[in-house]
């Protein structure tokens, strides 16, 4: 199975990155611009019985590794 | 007392405090490394500064799987004096043996420069050479500094009186413009509730001799040495 991981900053944690390409976005004449956040993305290829077992190693692998709670969250879809 | 610097791979100021304990403050040092066990004779352990794997993924956030970071875990779960030195104290934040969480500087830039900073709190084997309230300058020389901790977790902070250094500015004042990296509340180094567990960003162990423009960082080092030869270890063992 194919697993798309999507980690982002929590709402609160300053995200200063995000903040600077929302500034050269604006530069650059995208004024509608708001609130970019910046975030990771990761593929992983995984074997596993089922969807949901898949579905309870990738939690674990980002709770534990991929993603720190205190400052981020994280989701993930799983293509068989 | 003895004294164990880890080294993991990336690290880099490892010789700095090793340099620092021997030659300077003539301790008792060695070097342990990350895929061995914790000497049980260390009374202070020390996570230097650098990237350890690389600073890949989250500053510190493999180095906490380091084989020795079990010994680390236990060893502060018995009272054991550990010390996290920048990338030291992103690893142990990533451990959960501190609260809170480091990231991107708010300027998004490298700092390297002296910063001041005020102990807030003298009742830790950290900080215990130290008054209250006293000024120290010491080298910060990082990207990811900027401390962060939610509402909560800042709050119990200050009620357990866990923050034991701020920057300030040359009065002494936690002025925004004294801080280097947009930490929270000028946070620049904390302790666990237990006190024997102490992170901080600027770097104590390139501040101990007068060529290197600050002797302040030596507070930090000799505050564990005459905590130690107290005995007052045993205090902080609860």
């Amino acid at each position: 199975m194919r697993v798309k991981i999507f980690i982002s900053f929590k709402d609160g944690v300053l995200d200063p990155q995000g903040k600077a390409v929302e500034r050269s976005l604006h530069s650059l004449g995208y004024q509608e611009v708001r609130d970019v956040r910046m975030g990771k993305y990761m593929e992983i290829e995984l074997e596993a019985s089922s969807r949901q077992a898949a579905e309870a190693r990738v939690r674990e692998m980002c709770d534990k590794l991929l993603a720190n709670p205190v400052i981020e969250d994280y989701r993930f879809e799983i293509q068989e | 007392m003895r004294w164990g610097v880890i080294v993991f791979p990336g690290s880099c100021d490892d010789h700095d405090v090793y340099d620092c304990l021997k030659r300077v403050l003539k301790q008792k040092v060695e070097f342990l490394w990350h895929k061995d066990s914790l000497n049980r004779n260390v009374d202070c352990v020390v996570l230097p500064g650098g990237f350890s794997y690389g600073d890949y993924l989250r500053c510190g956030a493999m180095g906490r799987f380091s084989p020795i970071m079990r010994d680390v875990i236990e060893f502060a779960g018995r009272g054991g004096l550990v010390l996290g030195v920048c990338n030291g104290f992103q690893t142990l934040c990533e451990a959960g043996l501190l609260p809170g969480a480091l990231v991107r500087n708010s300027s998004l830039q490298f700092v390297c420069r002296p910063v001041h900073l005020r102990v807030e709190e003298t009742d830790t084997p950290f900080t215990c050479a130290a008054k209250k309230g006293q000024l120290l300058d010491l080298p910060v020389k990082h990207g990811e500094g900027c401390y962060y901790a939610d509402d909560v977790t800042l709050k119990r902070l200050q009620k357990n009186r866990q923050v034991v250094l701020r920057y300030v500015d040359a009065k002494g004042r936690p002025a925004p413009a004294a801080n280097p990296n947009g930490s929270i509340d000028n946070i620049a180094g904390v302790c666990n509730e237990g006190r024997n567990v102490f992170g901080l960003m600027p770097h104590p162990e390139d501040a101990c001799e007068k060529i290197l423009g600050s002797e302040d960082g030596l507070k930090i080092f000799s505050s564990v040495i005459a905590a130690c030869g107290k005995g007052e270890k045993r205090a902080w063992h609860g």
